[in-house]
């Protein structure tokens, strides 16, 4: 498959490489816009933004490869991140993880995220998401979910399965 | 009664009010601005003379105020170590990171009243000769960067923002730039080389003190989104007004963030200094209370990185009496005032203003194995102490957690802690070191029986030897 950046896309980009002196500070800004649109950060989308803003590869693929928010392969269609930091632990989030990693057949025991067979879904474990006082909290996507109840995840579950 | 004062969140939460800015403008918003650009230059006692930018920087100096990000450093004085001369453009970035665990407090300015940050920015812009600035807000705020992005489209539309602000000839901009969920971001010179687009590998100091080699090698202002907000306040009231709130070398209100163990945890605006510890954890006007039926185990005063308080320790502090006299006074843990220097005292510190309460359900082995995993996660690998000590210390205290704890575990935490501290780049090697420190050595029993029990218990064949 060819990769290709759209025209509107592109402009946005332009746009956004145009608020700093120096092009380079706009390569997490790329990342960030070419993720959301392609849902993950190919060789292809690193090799764009480095000739864009005039880098070599390893200096888009290094923060690819620092920045935890950044995916190589696919994820799911909801992305789940529940909190682990000490909060939310406090608040039963390691519960939370093993119900939905339980439900969906996934292994308690890995690190990092995973994503379910049928590419529905991406849980993993996050650090604290500035929201303690709600604890626990659950990233589903973009939205946020305060005092997160099992019955919320199997929620969140139910609807993403739709 | 101890209760709220609400200067920075006075309508954050108020029925019916909007980040959108013709809300703002409905509650007196950028008239700061307006006032602060029409600050007329001032001649001091001793004959010399400040211009209008002087002036507001000389308010902010007098209102005592401190940065709310975490080191508690005077704003005005970060302000002065300014490079004025070198002929390159100043910086302002704000540190919307808000990644210490346990805090959440500039979330709720980011997400109920935007402006309000913008318009003590483009105070903070003017009045440094800045003319370009960044809101550096963290990856996982993405409904925080929007409405950012939205209220600085209508600052600029209104002419706050932008070429010729509100006719005065000057352009000033800001511009947001996302993170992508790494902890080290927050420090400020690892936050200048994210925003330069590399790795946030954190700058050693010196030489390279943001004030003189910030961004792009530029002078740079690195302050707290509550830190910038207040200059919008100190503009309205005056700096020696504004250093009557809270309580002397602790001027002002700042947001605490209660987490853990309390009946209501949430964020409260206090003057600093005015509300003690224990009230904030037991005053119904605050988190009111531990549940039922459990008593206090542990504090954690000022995000996770800040040393642990135990239940029941007592502190001798300084005091300076009516008559300017020093006194010695003891205090219990639960009377500190919740102030900068206080936790100093008590050999903590206030940090990002984030309290955690743990009862005496918890078991501090776990708690600190939690709060270590946070910094094996985080450190960003350039000291050799920092990248390897973190983890050791995160893989013995999982080994504790999971049956494998050894007696001498307590001690070699220690060691590899101590062999940390001072030996790094950035403060996060003593972020990461603290935390174990303190637990420990004011535990020890804790961490000592626990080894001691996973020994006899390996040794009597009662569980399988850990995995780990
Ligand atoms: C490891 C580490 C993490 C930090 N994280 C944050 C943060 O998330 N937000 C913040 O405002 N300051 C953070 N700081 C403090 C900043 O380096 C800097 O001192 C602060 O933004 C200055 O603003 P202030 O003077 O207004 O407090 C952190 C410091 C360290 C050492
Ligand atoms: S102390 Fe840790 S986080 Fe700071 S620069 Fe060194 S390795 Fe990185
Ligand atoms: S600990 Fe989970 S949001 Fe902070």
């Amino acid at each position: 498959m060819s990769f290709s950046v759209p025209q509107a896309l592109e402009n946005e980009l332009d746009e956004l490489a145009s608020h700093y002196p120096q092009k380079r500070s706009a390569s997490l800004m790329f990342l960030h816009a070419l993720q959301e649109h392609f849902g993950h950060l190919s060789q292809e989308a690193v090799d764009w933004t480095a000739q864009k803003l005039g880098l070599q590869p390893i200096n888009v693929y290094e923060l690819v490869t620092f920045y935890p928010m950044f995916r190589q392969e696919p994820l799911g269609k909801t992305q789940i991140k529940v909190c682990r930091t000490l909060s939310c632990a406090l608040a039963g989030s390691a519960e939370l993880r093993a119900h939905l990693i339980g439900k969906l057949g996934l292994d308690s025991h890995r690190h990092g995220p995973q994503t379910t067979v049928d590419g529905q879904f991406t849980v993993e474990f996050v650090e604290c998401l500035a929201s303690c006082g709600t604890a626990p909290v659950v990233m589903v996507n973009e939205d946020l979910l305060e005092k997160c109840s099992v019955a919320d995840c199997d929620r969140v579950l139910a609807k993403g399965r739709k | 009664m101890p209760q709220e004062y609400r200067l920075i969140l006075k309508h954050a939460d108020q029925p019916g009010y909007t980040p959108d800015i013709e809300c703002y403008l409905r509650h007196g918003g950028y008239a700061a601005l307006r006032k602060a650009l029409a600050t007329a230059p001032r001649e001091l006692p001793d004959g010399k003379k400040l211009g209008p930018q002087e002036v507001i920087r000389d308010e902010v100096l007098k209102s005592g105020l401190r940065g709310r990000g975490g080191a508690g450093f005077s704003a005005g004085l970060k302000w002065s170590f300014v490079d004025r001369r070198s002929g390159k453009p100043i910086y302002l970035i704000c540190n919307a990171d808000e990644s210490e665990p346990g805090t959440f407090k500039d979330r709720q300015i980011l997400h109920k009243d935007p402006h309000q940050l913008i318009e003590g920015m483009i105070i903070s812009c003017w009045a440094n000769d800045v003319r370009l600035a960044y809101i550096y807000i963290r990856g996982e705020m993405p409904q925080g960067a929007r409405l950012l992005n939205q209220a600085l489209r209508e600052a600029r539309a209104k002419g706050f923002l932008g070429k010729n602000i509100l006719g005065t000839g000057i352009d000033i901009d800001i511009h947001v730039h996302r993170g992508a969920g790494a902890y080290i971001c927050g420090e400020e010179t690892g936050l200048i080389e994210s925003l330069e687009g590399k790795r946030a590998y954190p700058r050693i100091k010196p030489p390279y003190f943001p004030a003189v080699l910030g961004l792009y090698m530029c002078p740079t202002i690195v302050n707290n989104v509550e830190t910038l907000c207040h200059v919008k306040h100190i503009v309205e009231l005056g700096g020696a007004e504004y250093a009557k709130l809270g309580t002397p070398n602790n001027t002002g209100t700042r947001i605490v963030s209660l987490s853990g163990d309390v009946k209501n945890p949430g964020y409260f605006e206090v003057e600093v200094g005015k509300v003690t510890l224990g009230e904030i954890i037991h005053h119904e006007n605050f988190g009111g209370g531990l549940r039922p039926g459990r008593s206090l185990r542990a504090i954690i005063p000022g995000g996770s990185s800040s040393k642990v308080l135990k239940a029941g320790e007592k502190f001798k502090l300084r005091k300076k009496g009516a008559d300017g006299q020093m006194t010695q006074v003891e205090a219990d843990l639960l009377d500190l005032p919740y102030d900068f220097d206080s936790l100093q005292q008590a050999g903590t510190m206030s940090g990002s203003g984030a309290v955690i309460v743990m009862d005496d359900t918890r078991d501090v082995v776990d708690v600190l194995a939690n709060v270590s995993e946070f910094y094996a996660h985080e450190s960003c690998g350039q000291c050799t102490p920092c990248r390897e000590g973190a983890l050791w210390m995160s893989k013995a205290l999982h080994r504790m957690t999971t049956g494998g704890g050894r007696a001498e575990d307590a001690d070699y935490l220690l060691h590899i802690a101590q062999n940390i501290q001072g030996r790094t780049i950035c403060a996060f090697g003593e972020a990461a070191a603290w935390p174990v420190l303190s637990f420990v050595k004011k535990f020890k029993d804790d961490f000592v029986t626990r080894g001691k029990a996973d020994e006899s218990a390996r040794a009597s064949g009662v569980v399988p030897t850990a995995h780990h």
